[in-house]
């Protein structure tokens, strides 16, 4: 099922899809961001914005808005989370 | 004397890979700072010596996560390996990685590598690996990287001689390029790029045309083929994000077989500060905490040393003048020279505090919790979260801070924290603001913890912070400034701070600002010390006008000195320029004497303590501290104290507002590229202090 990261819960993991790379800058690629990669939302700030993800070894912080950009297929969602 | 061979080392890295700590131990203390020409970005470079006959001059370049830059401070690293300049052009590229972050680390280092440049890779914090469950093959990774590979613990001291012996042994180090990547982002593109740019690497072509745009200086012979050499600018982003997702793919093909990490071990401790340093809650009262800390330490441990270095300064003034014979140059030592510096050298008690604690949160990796924290209510006001660093900043010297605004990405967020900036407290205030305080509050104690004085402070700086952010949301309505935002920030490991780092750090930034604007607190009080020594007519004249006066009372000599004293200020040149703009800043409750403070102190805020100390002491022969002085200065209007409440107030008022730094403005230009912005910034702050003094003084007498 595809979503966008900024729809995830805290604690859910996902494979990006994919990327606009014209609206978003290359230096959250060059960071590590890239379709293929596992992303997990590890944090989302007191204001609900901004995130804070773990996405192929890097720790990084971004705005919802280019959460929003990105496309991600969920790997582990929130029942699997409770589950466990 | 033995010829000795000098070796160019230019280090790079990440940021929080703990370069810096690398640099300081290769160099010690033999280092220095310096601007690169026509930026105002930090050059810091340093000496290490390798041998008996060979030394170092390593270059720490700014931090950076990758060769194409996204901020002027990156911008350098670029400059650095695309520039004509041959003799800046390092013999070896020394390039910091920290080993939990070794895949993005890696990414810099592949591109590195593809300039065809001798690159030695050190990987940093091997004393974290056992902690993090982390194991790597070094020696299939060289083979790998065809590169050398030295594992260090910058914070232990281990490795260190290794990366000595890899940077003399440059030599031997191949310049081969590593991730063989152009053939599978457009064939074509990079077979015609590679027969146009035949007499350079490839790479370094690839980056000529990717990034001419942030290039200030090409070499000659390259300009021509540049612009033949245009493409599509889509079709380069394209190239571009391929090129990424490319080296991320070989890197990981690399670490797949030299690194390892057990995840079990890698987290926990760090999740677990993230949870409450970051908490809905105690997130903003930890943060609350540390400032109301910070403000209370500038306070409370530099009162004892600045008193001490007040009081020093006026008994080296007095002994000066008793011991030398009388004359010019006495006086000229006595009442301006002795005082400038000692105008200066008060503020290191202050700014080496500031810059410490500082340093520090940045060293922990506190600051990026912060700016996670905030940037959602930054935002609201049209700044960043990142604009949290600049304005914590502000408090030691806007200078600085404004320069840190770099890293904010979006040009709109950037803007408004530049202009917003300069209304943060600066500890060019605090002297100011130290010495109202202490006139005009009592020295008392709250709740048996809290002294008053301290607490007004703490009121100065929330109305500093109140006016930057209010202003902050009225630009952000008001300014139509094109360009999006954008926001993406490393959360890096929690760390204990390097001692060594943090005190480097303190003392050169004091030392900085010390030489810095010591240069111009120095030649104000020099130059004032002349306009008030001096005078038309009247001033000379001054003994004969009061003789006259006293011919028939039964004043003493010390009361007819005084006179004369009084006489010759008012006539001197300053106590002209004072007495003209007198009319204007009587409703704000000051005299002519207040005006030459303030009109000095748009060089620089704190030139108004020693402007004080100056015409005081030209006026008043008994050497008293400042304070003193001031305590003692009566309004001949009303009997009472000068210094009374309500001119207290609306002197901290005017201060608080106003924009009165000539370099702050200078630094302003500079970053934003013409006078437009500095000159709303001096007519909108300095209108509003006007106002605002105003009012205080009006409603408090």
């Amino acid at each position: 099922m595809y979503s966008t990261l900024a729809d995830f819960i805290v604690g859910e993991i996902g494979i990006i899809e994919e990327i606009p790379f014209d609206s978003v800058p290359l230096k959250l690629l060059e960071m590590g961001c890239l379709p293929g990669k596992e992303v997990e939302l590890l944090q989302i700030a007191p204001l609900k914005d901004p995130l804070y993800i773990k996405v192929n070894g890097s720790h990084l912080a971004i705005r919802k808005e280019t959460a929003s950009l990105i496309k991600v297929t969920k790997i582990k969602n929130l029942c699997d989370i409770l589950k466990s | 004397m033995r010829h000795s061979e000098v070796i160019n080392v230019a280090l790079v890295g990440n940021p929080n890979t703990g370069k810096s700590l690398l640099f300081n131990q290769l160099t010690g203390l033999n280092q220095k700072v310096s601007n690169y020409p026509g930026v105002t970005v930090e050059k810091k470079t340093g000496i290490a010596k390798l041998d008996n006959k060979t030394k170092a001059n390593i270059t720490d370049l700014p931090g950076t996560y990758s060769i194409n830059p996204s901020s002027l401070d990156e911008n350098i690293v670029l400059q650095t390996f695309l520039s004509i300049d041959k003799s800046n052009y390092p013999d070896v590229v020394v390039v910091v990685a920290d080993v939990e972050n070794l895949k993005r680390n890696l990414f810099l280092f592949s591109q590195i590598k593809d300039l065809e440049i001798p690159a030695i890779l050190v990987v940093n914090m091997s004393d974290r690996m056992k902690k993090k469950g982390i194991s790597l093959d070094i020696e299939l990774l060289k083979k790998e990287l065809k590169s050398e590979v030295i594992l260090v613990s910058a914070r232990k001291r281990i490795g260190i001689e290794e990366v000595k012996k890899a940077i003399l042994n440059y030599k031997k180090a191949n310049t081969l390029k590593i991730a063989e990547i152009a053939d599978r982002i457009d064939a074509s593109f990079f077979k015609e790029l590679k027969e146009k740019f035949s007499d350079t690497s490839m790479y370094k072509a690839w980056l000529l045309i990717t990034q001419n745009h942030n290039l200030t200086s090409v070499p000659e012979k390259f300009i021509n083929r540049i612009n033949d050499f245009k493409t599509d600018p889509i079709r380069l982003k394209k190239m571009q994000n391929r090129e990424t997702i490319l080296r991320y793919q070989y890197i990981n093909n690399i670490l797949k077989k030299t690194y390892e990490v057990n995840a079990e071990e890698a987290t926990g401790l760090r999740h677990k500060i993230d949870k409450v340093l970051t908490h809905r809650v105690f997130g903003y009262v930890i943060f609350a905490t540390i400032l109301l800390l910070i403000f209370q330490s500038i306070f409370d441990w530099a009162t004892m040393p600045m008193d001490l270095i007040d009081a020093t300064f006026a008994n080296l003034s007095e002994w000066t003048k008793n011991q030398l014979p009388a004359g010019v140059f006495t006086n000229l030592l006595a009442e301006g020279i002795i005082p400038g510096i000692g105008g200066v050298v008060i503020f290191i008690p202050q700014i080496a505090i500031l810059f410490l604690l500082i340093g520090i949160l940045e060293e922990t990796g506190y600051m990026s919790r912060v700016v996670f924290l905030m940037d959602k209510i930054m935002r609201q006001f049209g700044m960043s979260g990142k604009s949290v660093v600049p304005l914590v900043s502000g408090t030691a010297c806007a200078i600085p801070a404004i320069m840190a605004a770099r890293n904010i990405e979006g040009w709109k967020e950037r803007l408004v924290t530049i202009l917003v900036t300069p209304f943060i407290t600066c500890s060019a205030r605090l002297p100011v603001y130290a010495i109202l305080i202490a006139l005009i509050i009592p020295q008392q104690r709250v709740l048996g913890v809290f002294s008053l004085q301290g607490l007004a402070l703490m009121c100065l700086y929330l109305l500093g912070f109140t006016a930057a952010i209010t202003s902050g949301w009225l630009l952000s309505k008001t300014l139509k400034v094109k360009g999006k935002s954008f926001f993406v920030i490393e959360m890096p490991a929690y760390k204990i701070p390097s001692l060594k780092n943090v005190g480097f750090n303190v003392v050169q930034k004091t030392k900085a600002f010390v030489f810095g604007a010591g240069k111009i607190i120095l030649a104000i009080s020099i130059i004032l010390w002349f306009l008030a020594s001096n005078g038309p007519t009247a001033f000379k004249n001054a003994e004969e006008t009061i003789n006259k006066q006293v011919e028939n009372t039964q004043l003493s000599q010390e009361d007819i000195d005084h006179m004369i004293a009084s006489y010759k200020l008012e006539n001197s040149y300053i106590g002209i320029a004072g007495k003209t703009i007198e009319p204007i800043i009587k409703p704000l409750g000051y005299d002519w004497k207040i005006g030459i403070a303030l009109l000095t102190s748009f060089a620089a805020r704190e030139v108004f303590v020693g402007t004080l100390a100056t015409i005081y002491s030209v006026e008043d022969d008994e050497s008293n501290t400042i304070r003193q002085r001031m305590e003692a200065e009566i309004n001949p209007e009303t009997g009472q104290k000068r210094f009374s409440f309500p001119v207290g107030m609306s002197l901290l008022v005017f201060y608080a507002f106003a924009m009165q730094c000539a370099a702050t403005l200078a630094i302003v230009k500079k970053e934003t590229n013409g006078w437009k912005w500095p000159l709303l910034q001096l007519f909108g702050m300095t209108t509003l202090a006007y106002v605002a003094s105003f009012i205080t003084f009006t409603i408090l007498s």
